[in-house]
């Protein structure tokens, strides 16, 4: 059976299922103002309990209670307190004669309703907090109170129709391994406590978690969202060595992840990675990285209609200029043609679309398209370092030309009124030939280099990427693509302009110290990428990887170049 | 009254905690706190009314503060959406 991992991890372990009290509405009205005085004054005591309930978990020494915890338990207290909750629920009283436990439950359920209709994620996930306050106020009132601290054996895995605040506080989370739920997602007040724990978690598994009886051996992978039910002893075996090399891996990360990246002879590299929304952010922090050096726009574009609107794009830029805690972010002006079509943007079919119509070359042509997008990343990059890359770059009239539609962006929202960066920086693609050679006159119009190696290598070698037959002959560590880079880091260093590469070949950590006796500064590259590159740049010197560098470039084959790498390694 | 704007810097917005915060900030004050975001306006003793504004990071909202002790809660309040809501 499987859900959405959202908390990594892998657990083995003997399940504890935990049922809901159901609640019914009696629809039984109140005769008189007495009965009406009565049933308000029950539900304020109601209240009252719930929030000595909480106050006690909040004193009690039994407990190791984390700051996270205590804030959430305020929080459920200023929840349960809520003047609004009560005036709401006294209204039903007083008004339509409701006694307090129909009042209660309605009440609860027109907040969970508007909650749950709110288009922020999060605030959706708060739907199931304020079920949560609802039932516990609910419990008190008809004063089936349970008792507070539930004990676990070792390793138990909890199986929940879903987990609210109110279960995890009193649970002795030291013997729960993990949590498997039927309703959530990545921020369900499950998926929290367990990232915070560091207990795996698998939620929105669905009905099917119903076949887990007390007692079940599961395994739970909070990675793949994968859950066996009573597994055979070689699986078990087979989960228990991944659990290994997951703690062996996550120790390694977490050790690496606040060292700075510095060669052992003192020159800082940046790394960043490439990312397609400011969701993938958190996993970048995660694993170290500094920044972004590659945000694709696509994304915004494809599985629609039609091209969404400035508004639409500011929103999505600013979403990641929030949450990049203000470091570098390079976002990649419209990619699309080539292999990435719109369906409703209607390209026509190519011979040759890699060579065709695409990128830069539509921006160029349809400016309306181009200037919204620029005017939305302008926008939003007084909210972050947003820098602006233009791809596919292939002379230095398309540089002009679309900092000319950059400057023409600007005019407008200056005559709209509209805050933006003026000061943004501008930079370029290196993945064409005729640009990697022509690097020194490009520099003198740009204030970055971001070099694509995938398509360098495809264009330099005249190879077509998708072709099964000529993979063999897409080869980065050709000694034409290596003098190509070179000389891009080279004229960008002569011209005093930042050079990184956000292409595969950042992320090899075969190419790693070539690249940087090259004199890289920045390598971009997947999230999960990032530790094992830093960890040979922390280990070698600029100086030794200049000579790397030196002996690769007199070398004549790939193979020869291959080899040598490859035994540097061992 | 006083009533001041503010850009919502924290990339989460307006979160169950900071909220909780604010509600907590605004016991301290005798004066009627009130945010305003689009058409809609809720008193801050209300965690729920604050979060069923579901304010975003990068957004503006209203803060009218009206009472006998007026500047301070504003100052108070202007503290808690400049600084304090960042760090939470």
């Amino acid at each position: 059976m499987k859900g959405i991992g959202v908390s990594p991890g892998i657990s083995i372990g003997k399940a504890f299922v935990i049922k809901k009290d159901k609640t019914f509405v009696t629809s039984v009205l109140l005769k008189n103002d007495l009965e009406i005085s009565s049933e308000s004054e029950r539900f304020n005591l109601a209240v009252d309990l719930a929030i000595a309930e909480i106050e006690s978990i909040k004193t009690n020494r039994e407990l190791i209670l984390t700051e996270e915890d205590i804030a959430i338990l305020e929080t459920q207290i200023e929840f349960i307190s809520d003047p609004q909750l009560k005036e709401d629920v006294i209204e039903k009283i007083s008004g339509d004669k409701k006694n307090a436990n129909d009042a209660l439950i309605e009440v609860t359920a027109n907040l969970v309703e508007l909650f749950l209709n709110m288009d922020d994620a999060y605030m959706r996930a708060r739907a199931a907090d304020i079920q949560d306050i609802g039932s516990r106020i609910l419990k008190h009132l008809n004063g089936s109170v349970k008792s507070d601290t539930q004990q676990f054996e070792p390793d138990t895995i909890i199986i929940a129709e879903d987990i609210a605040p109110s279960d995890t506080i009193t649970m002795d989370t030291r013997y729960i391994t993990g949590f498997a739920t039927q309703m959530g997602s990545k921020t369900s007040h499950a998926a929290i406590i367990a990232r915070s724990k560091g207990i795996s978690a698998v939620v929105g598994c669905g009905d099917s978690l119903k076949l887990i009886k007390d007692g079940d051996v599961i395994i739970l992978d909070g990675i793949s969202g994968q859950i066996y039910i009573n597994p055979d002893q070689q699986l078990i075996d087979e989960y228990r060595a991944k659990r290994e090399d997951f703690i062996k891996q996550s120790e390694k990360l977490k050790a690496l992840r606040d060292v700075p990246c510095v060669t052992t002879d003192g020159e800082s590299i940046m790394l960043t990675a490439n990312i397609s929304g400011a969701d993938d952010l958190a996993d970048v922090f995660e694993n170290g990285g500094e920044g972004v050096g590659l945000l694709r726009t696509e994304l915004l574009f494809m599985n629609r209609d039609t091209f969404p609107s400035e508004e639409e794009q500011f929103e999505f830029y600013k979403k990641v200029a929030l949450q990049s805690k203000d470091k570098s972010v390079i976002v990649r002006t419209i990619d699309i043609g080539g292999d990435k079509q719109l369906s409703y943007f209607g390209l026509p079919i190519e011979q040759n679309p890699f060579l065709g119509y695409r990128a830069i070359r539509i921006c160029l042509d349809r400016t309306d398209i181009f200037i919204t997008q620029l005017k939305a990343i302008l926008r939003a990059g007084v909210f972050g370092d947003l820098k602006i890359m233009f791809p596919m770059i292939s002379n230095v009239e398309e540089v002009r030309a679309a900092k000319n539609i950059l400057a023409e962006a600007k005019k407008e929202l200056q005559e709209e009124h509209i805050p933006f960066n003026v000061d943004i920086k501008v930079g370029i693609m290196i993945e064409i030939p005729s640009a990697a050679i022509t690097a020194d006159i490009l520099a003198k119009e740009v204030d970055f280099f971001s070099i694509g190696t995938n398509d360098l290598c495809q264009y330099t070698l005249a190879v077509d990427r998708m072709n099964e037959k000529i993979t063999h002959l897409y080869d980065p560590f050709n000694p034409g693509v290596l003098r190509l880079i070179s000389n891009v880091i080279e004229e960008g260093y002569k011209h005093n302009i930042h050079v990184g590469m956000c292409g595969e070949m950042a992320g090899d950590p075969l190419a790693t110290l070539l690249l940087l006796g090259m004199g890289l500064k920045e390598f971009s590259m997947s999230a999960s990428a990032i530790p094992a590159i830093k960890n040979i740049i922390i280990s070698h010197s600029l100086s030794s990887a200049q000579e790397v560098c030196k002996k690769i470039m007199e070398m004549d084959s790939s193979s020869t170049i291959i080899t040598y790498l490859q035994d540097l390694a061992q | 009254m006083i009533t001041t704007d503010y850009i919502i810097t924290a990339p989460q917005g307006m979160h169950a905690r900071p909220a909780t915060n604010l509600v907590k900030l605004g016991k301290n004050f005798q004066s009627v706190i009130s945010l305003k975001k689009g058409e809609k306006t809720v008193r801050i003793n209300s965690l729920l009314n604050i979060l069923s504004l579901s304010i975003k990071g990068g957004e503006t909202i209203s803060v009218m503060v009206d009472g006998e002790d007026e500047a301070d809660a504003a100052t108070a309040i202007g503290l808690f959406f400049t600084q304090q809501l960042k760090d939470q």
